[in-house]
């Protein structure tokens, strides 16, 4: 029997840590969504803000926070390396390649849409995260609605959305096939628990920003 | 017909290599895509150039021997057929078809079209195989396997070792041609005693060989000459999994 | 010299367990001191190789291609038969033995095919242990299917790539071996000679075809397994590199050849659809189990055959042979199909055709049955005709398929060169003048698992050796040889290529010494065969040089080879007077067209010696003896 990081450090090792870590990581926004949906429960704020709060202080929920992290650094130096390293592999390039032919859109651009969605991510945590945790922001469903009372961002944010579509498209069942348990009887399942990851769960955090854009957003928060 | 090939010739392994251009008049419909490339040749030789060297044999899609990038897709257009079972009724009078080797650090140019697949043997020298020495076995019918699994280790066991999956799928990995072998063996009764080594040791050297790894865009099943589905590479997922424990 | 076929004694079926308990052996410990060569590393190469190793001999594996995994024995379709019986219909050794011996025409050693019927079953029991995936029932027992020349379901499958099945099964076993250092496998490396040191098989030459070098290997046995010459034709359905070089080689060496004129002409392959085709497709003889075939009653008749009502149509082969019909052997359903085409009943554009016809079959069974058992060969069929077979009836015609002679061996599987041991389709033995369908996959894992790790490591323990070092004399000798030979077809430049004068030669051969031979047709071949063998070696036009890949060059020597062999075929043709098995002279027939032997003048083996350059060579003849089965006038009716 190999070694923990041998089998890690495998190829399929380090696939099999994408998947883990590209799952996790997709739980994840189920949490982050029912906490978001908050801000369209016309109660000025409140509720939303109380969530915020409430993610902001326990420290359970800091410590998670850390581990989310964690995470997703994981996800991003793991991914550049079988990136980098796939790369390599096939050495001189081929003249004519009609990949498009065989595979699917969504599986051909996993590096394109992790990169994309990496900087949302990044502009993303300095609109929001930053602000609440750094910079004593109270008000988060405020912040929200004065986001998104700019068509740009919200414009952004919907671009941004597609490509975590896209990205979770592939990547779902993809960790699926890599742990092995893609097989014939379970592969409609999974598609189906897929299309919730990416098509119900992009449009319902969708619905925010469009809903905060197309009203106003005056329901949503008070604003100071 | 009147085809215009556009074929990549390589002295050797340390020649650079480049595009070369030939017109193949009077092609008939009803050749083979190799019998073209024969007759292609065959005009060199005569005007006393070297001829294309590309590696063929049984020309009835078993041996694994052919193998070429086709207008970017690995054994040319079509579905489940090696290249030496691509026939010119496939193309259209006028055409222009881009003839590229395998591509892949872990198969070498080793002249023009032909590439070093050697790579795949020691894959499976890794234990791909049962130790059943010679005479010491029981009889064939005391182990009895249900056809189901009897079937399903035949689609695994039908690959021929062309390298069609290394040569479509864009991280180069040979997981396809691992998988085929180690589904195989899982499934049949004969290939328990060893199965946590073998899954272990071929995955091993498969790194070793600096094959891609899988991203699940299955473009390897698309372009196998045998049709392998890629649910045997969740199989060996599965073993490699199953063998850390 | 007197040929010693070395047939142990005793009755037939304890002559091989009684000769191998006779044995010498070599302690365990004294194993890996010995280097045994064995060239090819198809079914008996793959075979032996990995089997010799497990003994602990030190073994060097030879193959032109650049794996194992890629010999021809990887295209046979069928199966393989053995004895088991597990289909409880009266199967036994002796009717496997009885068979065999009755297919091949009675030209066969008695005592070599009842060994072959005996160590058969052996062979699906490793194969089943190597993980061969066999076809299986609910029930998860091996599945037998019927074949031509048996009245018994005793053939194993595994689909319609049984070959190749057991040839990755070998592989596996030889790949194994290499891991574990027993055997040194050496890629793309082609014999271009054998070295004999006194009078004993001590090494060979072979050239590296990646960098054109010379490399000579030495060894205290060599093995050759090294398959058939069916190429000779150009056109068949061996794979294009399948050649006669080693075999040629060593009988230049003073190896026997024997029986050459033996080839089997396949019925059921995809015919010839014009001068570019390369080589012929086989559609397996398993296709005859449920397809039928036939020709329209009309001569000449231009109808698809779809619009060929019922009545209007010949089922040749059930008319005349009621009890065997569609599954008569391989010689006698391929010359009734020439007969059938050369009378004008052909169909398709070219006329040289019968239809193979599944409509039956697909009424009978349902698509999906007939999918599941040839599912792949009616693919194979539809990608390279554009017909659908379930829809139009496949057209079939015959192609050489098998060379039954090959370098004479004796009961040792040991040639007349000590040291020199031949396996598989390489050497003449088992099949007489016609080979059984799945007997060729059988013969080949015989000769490599069961027999030849035997008979070689008794050689072994009963031979002193001297050291013959790789830069011996007779090593130089032989290098040069090699040398001058390929300098002196580089040195030709002339007009025509390889391939060109290939397909000529070819052409004699299969008018003259194919399917149907006579005597003034062999006199012919033997004035046209020299003349074209003559202009190649004034005009053949090889591009490139020695020390690179070169493919032509590689061509060039193997045809260069075929054409001496192929003269010997013809002069074996034409010295053998009666008709018998594959070997069919119009002469000698009955009445009813069947192959006429004579027992009493011809029942030989032909073994050919080479007699140098330019000499005609000397025929000696082994006498057969039937003493458990007598010959008989062979009846399919």
């Amino acid at each position: 029997m190999n070694s923990f990081f041998t089998f890690i450090n495998s190829s399929v090792g380090k696939k099999l840590l994408m998947s883990l870590t590209g799952l996790f990581l997709s739980l994840f926004l189920i949490v982050h969504l029912a906490g978001n949906l908050l801000v369209l429960r016309q109660d000025g704020g409140e509720s939303f803000n109380t969530y915020a709060h409430f993610m902001g202080g326990n420290p359970l929920v800091r410590t998670l926070e850390i581990g989310l992290f964690l995470f997703i650094a994981v996800h991003i130096v793991n991914g550049v390396r079988i990136w980098w390293q796939n790369r390599k592999a096939r050495g001189k390039r081929y003249d004519v390649y009609r990949l498009d032919e065989n595979t699917t859109l969504p599986s051909r651009m996993m590096a394109l849409s992790a990169s994309l969605v990496l900087l949302f991510l990044v502009v993303h945590l300095r609109k929001f995260w930053v602000p609440a945790r750094f910079e004593g922001e109270q008000n988060m469903a405020g912040l929200v609605v004065t986001t998104f009372q700019n068509g740009w961002y919200v414009l952004f944010y919907l671009i941004a959305l597609v490509v975590l579509g896209y990205h979770l498209r592939h990547g779902f069942q993809s960790a699926f096939q890599t742990f092995g348990w893609k097989t014939k009887r379970y592969a409609g399942l999974i598609e189906f628990a897929a299309a919730f990851f990416w098509l119900v769960i992009p449009v319902l955090f969708a619905c925010i920003p469009l809903y905060v854009y197309l009203t106003g957003g005056a329901a949503v928060a008070s604003l100071r | 017909m009147k085809i215009t090939l556009k074929v990549w010739r390589q002295k050797d392994q340390n020649d650079e290599g480049r595009f070369v251009e030939y017109t193949a008049d009077h092609v008939s419909p009803d050749m083979s895509f190799l019998e073209m490339l024969d007759v292609v040749n065959i005009g060199l030789v005569k005007k006393g150039e070297t001829p294309v060297a590309f590696d063929h044999d049984c020309r009835e899609g078993i041996c694994g021997s052919c193998g070429m990038m086709i207008n970017g897709r690995a054994h040319g257009p079509g579905r489940g057929i090696a290249t030496c079972q691509l026939h010119m009724r496939s193309f259209r009078d006028g055409d222009t078809i881009v003839i590229e080797p395998w591509r892949s650090n872990a198969f070498p140019v080793l002249k023009d079209l032909m590439v070093d697949r050697t790579s795949f043997d020691r894959i499976m020298q890794a234990g791909g195989y049962t130790s059943a020495k010679t005479g010491g076995v029981p009889d064939g019918n005391a182990i009895l396997i249900p056809k189901p699994v009897a079937d399903e280790a035949f689609d695994a066991a039908a690959c021929i070792g062309c390298g069609a999956c290394v040569a479509a799928c864009p991280n180069s990995s040979a997981m396809l041609f691992v998988s085929a072998k180690v589904s195989q063996l899982a499934l049949l009764p004969q290939g328990q005693a060893e199965r946590t080594a073998r899954v272990q040791r071929m995955i091993a050297q498969m790194d070793e060989e600096k094959f891609g790894s899988c991203s699940n865009t299955y473009a390897c099943e698309a372009e196998c000459p045998k049709q392998i589905s890629v649910t045997h590479i969740a199989r060996l997922n599965r073993e490699f999994v199953a063998s850390q424990f | 010299m007197t040929l010693d076929s070395k047939i142990p004694g005793g009755p037939i079926d304890k002559k091989w367990s009684e000769h191998k308990f006779h044995m010498k052996l070599v302690n365990p410990a004294n194993r890996r001191k010995y280097k045994v060569i064995v060239v090819g590393t198809g079914l008996a190469g793959s075979a032996v190789a990995a089997s010799l190793g497990e003994l602990g001999y030190n073994v060097l594996a030879f193959s032109y291609h650049e794996s194992p995994r890629r010999a021809h024995s990887i295209a046979a379709q069928g199966g393989i038969n053995a004895p088991k019986n597990y289909s409880n219909d009266g199967d036994s050794v002796h009717r496997l033995f009885y068979d065999t011996l009755k297919g091949g025409d009675y030209r066969a050693r008695e005592a070599n095919v009842y060994r072959l019927a005996e160590v058969s079953g052996s062979i699906i029991d490793q194969c089943v242990a190597q993980g061969v995936p066999f076809a299986r029932d609910y029930a998860g027992y091996l599945d037998n299917r019927s074949f031509g020349g048996a009245q018994v379901a005793r053939t194993f499958y595994a689909r319609g790539q049984t070959g190749q099945q057991l040839l990755l099964g070998a592989y596996s076993a030889l790949v194994r071996q290499m891991d574990q250092g027993s055997v040194k496998f050496h890629e793309r490396r082609e014999m271009l000679d054998l070295v004999v040191v006194d009078g004993k098989a001590r090494g060979i030459i072979a050239r590296n075809l990646l960098n054109g070098k010379l490399e000579s290997y030495s060894a205290d046995a060599v093995v050759l397994a090294t398959g058939g010459y069916g190429n000779v034709f150009y056109l068949s359905t061996n794979a294009k590199a399948s050649n006669a070089t080693a075999v040629w080689r060593a009988h230049k060496r003073g190896a026997f050849f024997g029986n050459p004129c033996f080839t089997q002409i396949h019925p059921t392959c995809i015919p010839v659809t014009g001068d570019h085709q390369s080589k012929l497709t086989l559609m397996s003889e398993s296709l005859r189990n449920d397809g039928r075939v036939w020709v329209p009653k009309k001569k000449g008749d231009a109808r698809p055959a779809k619009d060929i009502p019922e009545n209007e149509r010949d089922y040749y082969l059930e008319r005349l042979y009621p009890s065997f019909g569609n599954l008569v052997p391989r010689d006698v359903a391929s010359r009734r199909a020439k007969e059938m085409c050369d009378n004008g009943y052909g169909v398709g554009s070219s006329k040289m055709a019968v239809y193979l016809d599944f409509a039956d079959a697909i009424k009978r069974l349902g698509r999906d049955k007939i999918f599941e058992k040839y599912g792949n060969l009616l693919d194979m069929y539809k990608q390279i005709t554009g017909e659908d077979p379930y829809q139009v009836p496949m057209r079939i015609y015959p192609a050489v398929h098998y060379t039954m002679g090959g370098l004479w061996v004796d009961y040792n599987l040991m040639s007349t060169v000590p040291g020199l041991f031949v396996l598989g389709e390489a050497n003449f033995s088992d099949h007489g003048a016609n080979r059984l369908g799945a007997s060729a996959l059988m013969q080949g894992l015989a000769d490599g698992y069961f027999i030849a790790p035997y008979t070689v490591s008794d050689y072994l323990a009963s031979t002193s050796f001297t050291p013959a070092p790789a830069d011996g004399p007779a090593f130089k000798e032989a290098e040069n040889t090699v040398t001058a030979s390929i300098n002196k077809l580089l040195g030709i430049d002339g007009t025509k290529t390889v391939d060109e004068f290939h397909r000529e030669f070819g052409k004699v051969m299969w008018d003259h010494v194919g399917m149907a031979r006579n005597k003034e047709g062999l006199k012919k071949a033997l004035e046209l065969l020299p003349k074209i063998r003559a202009e190649f070696w004034k005009g053949v036009k090889i591009t490139g040089n020695a020390h690179e890949i070169n493919t032509e060059l590689e061509k060039a020597q193997r045809v260069a080879d075929f054409m001496e062999l192929g003269e010997l075929m013809a002069l074996d043709a034409l010295q053998r007077e009666e008709s018998c098995g594959g070997h069919f002279r119009e002469e000698f027939q009955t009445e009813e067209g069947e192959a006429k032997r004579n027992d009493r003048k011809f029942a030989y083996v032909a073994a050919w010696e080479y007699a140098g350059a330019g000499k005609k060579p000397v025929l000696h003849k082994e006498e057969l003896k039937f003493e458990y089965v007598k010959p008989s006038q062979r009846s399919y009716k």
